[in-house]
């Protein structure tokens, strides 16, 4: 037998690129905004991601030993990836019981059930979260001021975030000059010196991230910048009509889940489109969806709104948006 | 910027062990299986009886039809059988065997290695004498040569491109003919020009044979209307609808030949076999090849005669390794694994690699993750994943209506797939299943 030569069609050789390497390459970009995370919230951060990354692998398990009783590939690192992203997007003091069905939901409904990884057409991490949100509104949106390492997990002091505080401040009739002097400058918000998701606030460290996924070739420039491009001119078309009733594009850009939502969660492979022409048009969809929930919306925060919406419309784009092909000419000169 | 194709394209480990070994001749072998069939189109029809007495370039199987070509002895024998043989295929097909009693050529041929840089010959001449000394595409296709210097009528050739580019990892065969016979391959690309009644020709090689670039760039100052042009590295450069995009960035439409935007491309084995038929009224009996693999202990180009068993390749260079477990006849990208290594040497047989066990093995199937890196390596902006699937339901009309019809079986997108999916195992079934529809459809 072992003498036999191997008779494979070809190719004969294949490239270093495995799942694996790229879902762990996904994690490692995600590295920067976890201890940026653990800095700002100190315990609460831990036992969120904690408890988020070890439910959603335990669910995937569980799910693929006892329900599917398929072999388990809980170490391509999909639910591992699932787990950080879904504690990203959670307050650092939402209590464990929360996150352990968030999770299940996430895994369970939103991953599994269409048949585990690749099959999914809506981001497992968005989907559970959002079922928290409109389940649990209340622990939600009790978002812990960022007071570094002695931030408290259960006990912390709350206070409200950037987007909300506008939200709340232009429903009470005040000017987007007066509420401004309430929100972080946009140096703090940069640097992630704000209430908000656990993984959200700090953009320079998302940013990190983004640039460690594009040099790897994890993702492509697409999606997070049609997201971000058409975020700031439509911000910047409303801000110009009118600056007392619209903050500006600077201010979109930095406050609530923008950056996580464009960089980490919109470019989630298996629920996003295919070829860059329909990457630029899921991109600005998001974008103006996003915009268009947090002017006109009942929510302060439309990103997972958004992307969830447009993941629907994915499976249409890659059946009827294609690229255009090599030697696809009626007559050439 | 050096010049490439825009679309897709990989580049996997040039592995080019053998790029500074010149060229030796392998020794003749006992015996030869000679093929009737090494080119596309038609088997030859066999002239020789069993018992006969060849000499080295006799015809021995002479074409049938005009898409076909003459097959010549490449030793001087008696012909031992007339037999069936496993090809580099994997089929069973017809060989003429002969014992080889020495190495007598036919007194036509011009032995002296004297460079003979006056073509004399018509076009018409020069066309002829292609069809009788067997010439076919040597860049692997192996199509027959006299059929593409004949210009279909109301098309027109404005530029002759000659392929040096050898994209495959591991061959070096087209590099080290460029650097050892430069000047031969020059004057053969000159006898294309004439032939194909074209004022130019460019001569494309990637930048990972500068030697070759330099040195055919100092010979051709003498040669009008021919350039060099580098190339970035990038497969599947040697594609010839690729290689014309990138050279002077014409595209050939779906479904139709370079003729069709006045482009004629050959191989520079091709050329300089043409020099040596019509020069030296030598026909193609020999080749260079390549045998390297990463524990081959003296990997080697070669001189091999047509029909000399792959085993013979293997013992020059030092004997089949313990761990082989794949022996690939042509490039790791397109090249064919063999099931023996008894099969013979033919005229598209560019390259021997022999693959230690470990890297022959697949790995697992993973479940598709849309990553897209399939359709970016796609030089063509195919969706491989989909056309997988496509093929795997039997959606074949989906299939062509996606331009299946279009891949030309590189296997960037198998290469680059992270979950190890077979992509082009899938898409050649598609494919192959979609042109015989099409074929149906025709005939009604």
């Amino acid at each position: 037998m072992s003498n036999l030569l191997n008779m494979s069609p070809s190719p004969h050789v294949h490239g270093k690129e495995t799942t694996r390497k790229l879902m762990y390459g996904v994690v490692i970009a995600l590295m920067p905004a976890l201890f940026a995370s653990f800095y700002y919230f100190g315990l609460g951060a831990l036992i969120v991601t904690a408890t988020s990354v070890i439910s959603c692998i335990l669910f995937e398990y569980l799910i693929q030993r006892f329900i599917l009783k398929k072999p388990i590939s809980i170490t391509d690192g999909s639910a591992l990836v699932t787990g950080l992203l879904l504690a990203f997007n959670l307050p650092s003091n939402i209590p464990v019981f929360i996150i352990i069905i968030g999770s299940l939901v996430a895994i369970g409904i939103a991953k599994m059930t269409f048949g585990g990884l690749g099959n999914n057409p809506f981001n497992p991490a968005l989907v559970g979260r959002v079922f928290m949100l409109i389940s649990f509104p209340v622990q939600m949106t009790s978002w812990p001021v960022p007071l570094g390492l002695t931030t408290g997990y259960t006990d912390a002091v709350t206070g409200a975030t950037p987007l909300a505080i506008i939200k709340e401040g232009l429903k009470n009739g005040e000017s987007i000059s007066q509420l401004m002097e309430k929100v972080p400058t946009t140096l703090q918000m940069f640097l992630g010196k704000m209430g908000g998701s656990i993984g959200e606030v700090a953009a320079i460290a998302l940013l990190i991230g983004f640039a460690y996924l594009l040099i790897k070739k994890i993702i492509t420039w697409h999606i997070p910048v049609s997201i971000l491009g058409s975020i700031a001119i439509f911000t910047t078309i409303l801000w110009l009509i009118n600056p007392e009733k619209n903050a500006d594009p600077m201010f979109h850009l930095l406050a609530g889940g923008v950056l996580l939502g464009a960089i980490f969660m919109a470019t989630d492979y298996v629920t996003s489109p295919m070829n860059p022409k329909s990457m630029i048009i899921y991109g600005c969809g998001i974008g103006i969806l996003t915009v268009i929930i947090r002017v006109w919306g009942a929510y302060p925060e439309g990103v997972s709104f958004a992307i969830l919406i447009m993941n629907a419309f994915v499976p249409l784009m890659n059946t009827y948006i294609k690229p255009k092909r090599f030697g696809e000419v009626i007559k050439n000169g | 910027m050096l010049k490439t194709f825009p679309l897709g394209g990989i580049h996997p480990s040039e592995n080019k062990l053998t790029a500074n070994i010149p060229i030796v001749i392998l020794p003749i072998p006992e015996s030869v299986n000679i093929p009737v069939s090494q080119h596309i189109g038609a088997p030859a029809t066999i002239i020789v009886n069993k018992g006969d007495y060849v000499k080295t370039g006799q015809v021995i199987a002479t074409s049938k039809g005009f898409v076909s070509s003459n097959i010549h002895s490449s030793v001087s024998g008696t012909i031992k059988k007339i037999d069936s043989i496993t090809d580099t295929s994997g089929y069973k097909q017809t060989a003429i065997v002969i014992d080889v009693t020495g190495d007598e050529w036919m007194e036509t041929i011009n032995r002296n290695s004297v460079i003979d840089s006056e073509i004399k010959m018509s076009p018409e001449d020069i066309i002829k004498k292609c069809l009788e000394s067997g010439i076919v595409g040597l860049g692997g296709a192996t199509f027959p040569s006299h059929v593409k210097l004949t210009v279909p009528a109301g098309k027109k050739c404005d530029l002759l491109i000659i392929n040096g580019v050898e994209c495959e990892p591991f061959l070096t065969s087209d590099h080290r003919l460029m650097l050892e016979r430069g000047e031969e391959i020059l004057i053969g690309v000159r006898i294309l020009m004439k032939t194909l009644k074209v004022e130019s020709a460019q001569i494309g090689i990637e930048n990972n044979k500068t030697d070759a670039i330099d040195h055919l760039t100092k010979l051709a100052a003498k040669h009008k209307g021919i350039s060099i042009h580098a190339l970035k590295v990038k497969y599947p450069q040697g594609a010839e609808k690729q290689l014309i995009k990138a050279l002077i960035n014409r595209e050939v439409p779906s479904g139709h030949l370079p003729i069709d935007v006045g482009i004629m491309v050959y191989n520079v084995g091709t050329a300089y076999a043409v020099y040596e038929a019509v020069q030296k009224n030598k026909p193609l009996f020999e080749r260079v090849v390549t045998i390297s693999g990463k524990s081959l202990t003296q990997p080697g180009n070669y001189f091999v005669r047509i029909g000399t068993p792959i085993s013979k390749l293997i013992d020059a260079a030092g004997g089949m390794p313990d761990d082989t477990g794949k022996i690939v006849n042509g490039g790791p990208m397109m090249g064919k694994a063999v099931s023996n290594a008894n099969v013979p040497v033919v005229k598209g047989t560019s390259g021997i690699v022999l693959f230690p066990r470990k890297e022959s093995e697949r790995s697992v199937i993973n479940p598709c993750i849309r990553c897209a890196k399939c359709i970016s390596a796609c030089s063509y902006n195919l969706e491989p994943f989909l056309l997988m699937t496509l093929s795997e339901k039997s959606l074949f009309e989906r299939a062509e209506k996606e331009r299946i019809t279009d891949c030309i079986e590189c296997g960037s997108c198998s290469y680059t797939c992270p979950a190890g999916r077979p992509l082009l195992d899938y898409i050649r079934l598609g494919k192959s299943t979609v042109i015989k529809m099409a074929r149906e459809r025709n005939m009604k």
